[in-house]
């Protein structure tokens, strides 16, 4: 159990600290840098990027606009200017290229405020507390959030949208409201469930999920050969389900990827990996072939957990 | 923790399939009803003083396209767009302006609809004259100093349309019985309301403000006519001459020659009730 609550101690021990939080370190910068990227032109008057997550312009030549959002206009049967077409292709490209859900881990601002939650129930020992709900939860709310959309001929989830709340509030300067809702969420993912919003319930999640079923760039378990059983990943990971398939598939002929649409591609697997089994990958590398041979066995099966 | 065989993953039976189908439905028809009427509670509250920025499409077809990016606001160099903050009665983080605060200063070359990525506010306007954010409308007759024989006049000296949006209308000052009163009047197909008149009210609280479009105009039935106009048209009276029975006025009957006296108990001679 108190392994459950502080995994990763073997990487830390293995790789260094550094090492063993590289891409929580890169990701939580990439997440400041996309408020920050924001905050210059308020604070500096030098304009680098305009607007908020659901529409921006960066040096008033790159429209970047949330896919997510467009869909929504487009089913109440308002077509968006040029630019937001633009901005919304170049955005819904990028996540192909990617990975859907790099969205989640690597942008979007709630993500840190479900991971202190997360890691906070971890140390308290309630990972397993708070309302379960089934995966597909979070589709059947992308699907009502379209439905709504098209019945009230307006943007549904903008009217609740906590992701957009919370971006333009920072980047407006609404104090009181960042509080409120980072607040709010703080308490939904730390006592209503593990993850409760983020992978169960927010449809833009939901939405970046459907663009990781066919995305590119992806997790691998290339050296799952190497794998110590630790269970670490499993217990860092925001969608700890995902990881069996590639890591375990060695018995039923799978690939070393992670398919599912579900992993955020946030690297925490890679981090806290003694082992280095996992590596991004690209999607086209799935073959059998592609899992390296086992360099050295295992060094000492005291890690073993059962 | 998740690992399930792959056999048991794949073997969904059929009553696990309709329980888990009815289970989605149900609980995003309930979430899909929630968000609805979230959606229509928000929808209807914009209220009288915040109006939204030139260009806005009808509040309906606004809110199908607004995407709250806040670019309109960035680019207005006045500084007089901003985003409704959350509790306030605005639909959260769409954009508007109070006039009485800081009023649209109508630029030439119009940024904020420029800026708009998604259409909420219309490129096809491209004269700021054309605007039709609001009307203003002369609400205080009884503060208003204008309406009583003073000569403010303030409202039709900042108005960027001057002599068109507002004129002044003449008629006598029945309190002083020699002076003329001048009545701010606003003309309600050339107002853009930019809300420069709001703004430079002189008065503690304002006797002219912009109020949005279905609040401040009237609407006749779609059968009225006006009498005289469609007689102008025709050249000739409409009815005369149809055989339409002239019924006998009842009421006022005005004498023949003349204004009629007024008689001692304060009332007009010759009115029947």
């Amino acid at each position: 159990m108190s392994k459950m609550q502080n995994p990763g101690a073997a990487a830390v021990e293995q790789k260094g600290w550094l090492a063993a939080h590289k891409w929580l370190i890169l990701r939580r910068l990439s997440q400041i840098l996309f408020i920050a990227a924001f905050l210059v032109g308020p604070l500096t008057g030098f304009w680098l990027v305009k607007g908020t997550l659901a529409s921006s312009m960066t040096l008033n030549v790159l429209p970047l606009t949330d896919p997510f959002i467009f869909l929504q206009s487009l089913v109440t049967g308002h077509v968006m200017e040029t630019n937001a077409i633009i901005g919304a292709v170049i955005v819904a490209a990028a996540y192909f290229l990617l990975g859907g859900r790099v969205f989640c881990s690597w942008v979007c601002p709630v993500n840190i405020i479900s991971d202190t939650a997360s890691w906070l129930r971890r140390k308290l020992g309630w990972k397993k507390t708070g309302v379960r709900l089934d995966r597909s939860t979070a589709l059947w709310t992308m699907g009502a959030v379209f439905v709504t959309s098209a019945l009230t001929g307006t943007i549904a989830w903008e009217f609740v949208n906590p992701v957009t709340m919370l971006h333009r509030a920072i980047v407006f300067g609404a104090f009181a409201s960042v509080g409120l809702v980072s607040g709010a969420l703080f308490l939904i993912e730390l006592v209503g469930g593990d993850r409760i919003w983020c992978s169960r319930l927010c449809p833009v999640g939901a939405f970046y999920g459907l663009l990781g079923k066919v995305s590119i760039l992806k997790v691998s378990a290339s050296k799952r050969k190497a794998c110590n059983d630790c269970m670490d990943c499993y217990a860092v990971c925001p969608e700890s389900h995902v990881i069996s398939p590639a890591l375990k598939g060695e018995k039923d002929n799978r690939g070393p990827i992670i398919l599912s649409g579900d992993c955020t591609n946030c690297g925490r697997c890679l981090d806290v990996c003694s082992e280095d089994v996992f590596e991004f990958s690209l999607r086209t590398r799935n073959k059998l072939d592609d899992v390296r041979p086992n360099e050295g066995s295992a060094e000492d099966g005291t890690q073993r957990a059962a | 923790m998740a690992e399930k065989t792959p056999n048991k993953k794949n073997k969904v039976s059929r009553r696990d399939f309709l329980g888990d189908a009815a289970k989605g439905v149900c609980g995003a028809g309930l979430f899909g009803l929630a968000l609805g009427s979230v959606v229509a509670e928000a929808e209807g509250k914009l209220p009288a003083d915040a109006i939204r920025p030139p260009g806005a499409t009808a509040e309906a077809d606004f809110l199908s396209a607004c995407v709250r990016c806040g670019l309109c606001v960035r680019d207005c160099p006045y500084d007089t767009l901003s985003l409704a903050d959350m509790g306030s009665s605005v639909v959260s983080g769409t954009p508007l302006f109070v006039a009485r605060t800081i009023p649209c200063e109508m630029c030439d070359d119009i940024p904020c609809v420029v800026a708009c990525p998604t259409g909420a506010l219309d490129k096809s306007l491209t004269n700021i004259d054309d605007a039709k954010m609001g009307i203003a409308v002369l609400v205080g007759h009884e503060t208003c100093l204008n309406f009583q024989g003073l000569r403010c006049d303030v409202c039709y000296r900042v108005c960027p349309l001057i002599e068109e949006a507002i004129t002044l209308e003449r008629s006598a000052n029945e309190r002083t019985g020699k002076h003329a009163i001048f009545i701010p009047t606003i003309h309600s197909d050339k107002c853009t309301g930019c809300g420069k008149c709001e703004h430079a009210c002189v008065l503690e609280k304002t006797a002219i403000r912009v109020l949005p479009e279905r609040i401040a105009l009237g609407e006749l039935g779609a059968h009225y006519r006006w009498g005289w106009v469609e007689k102008g048209n025709k050249g000739e009276s409409l009815i005369e001459g149809q055989g339409i029975i002239d019924l006998p006025d009842r009421g006022y009957n005005p004498e023949p020659s003349g204004f009629p006296e007024k008689s001692a108990t304060g009332g007009y001679k010759g009115f029947k009730p």
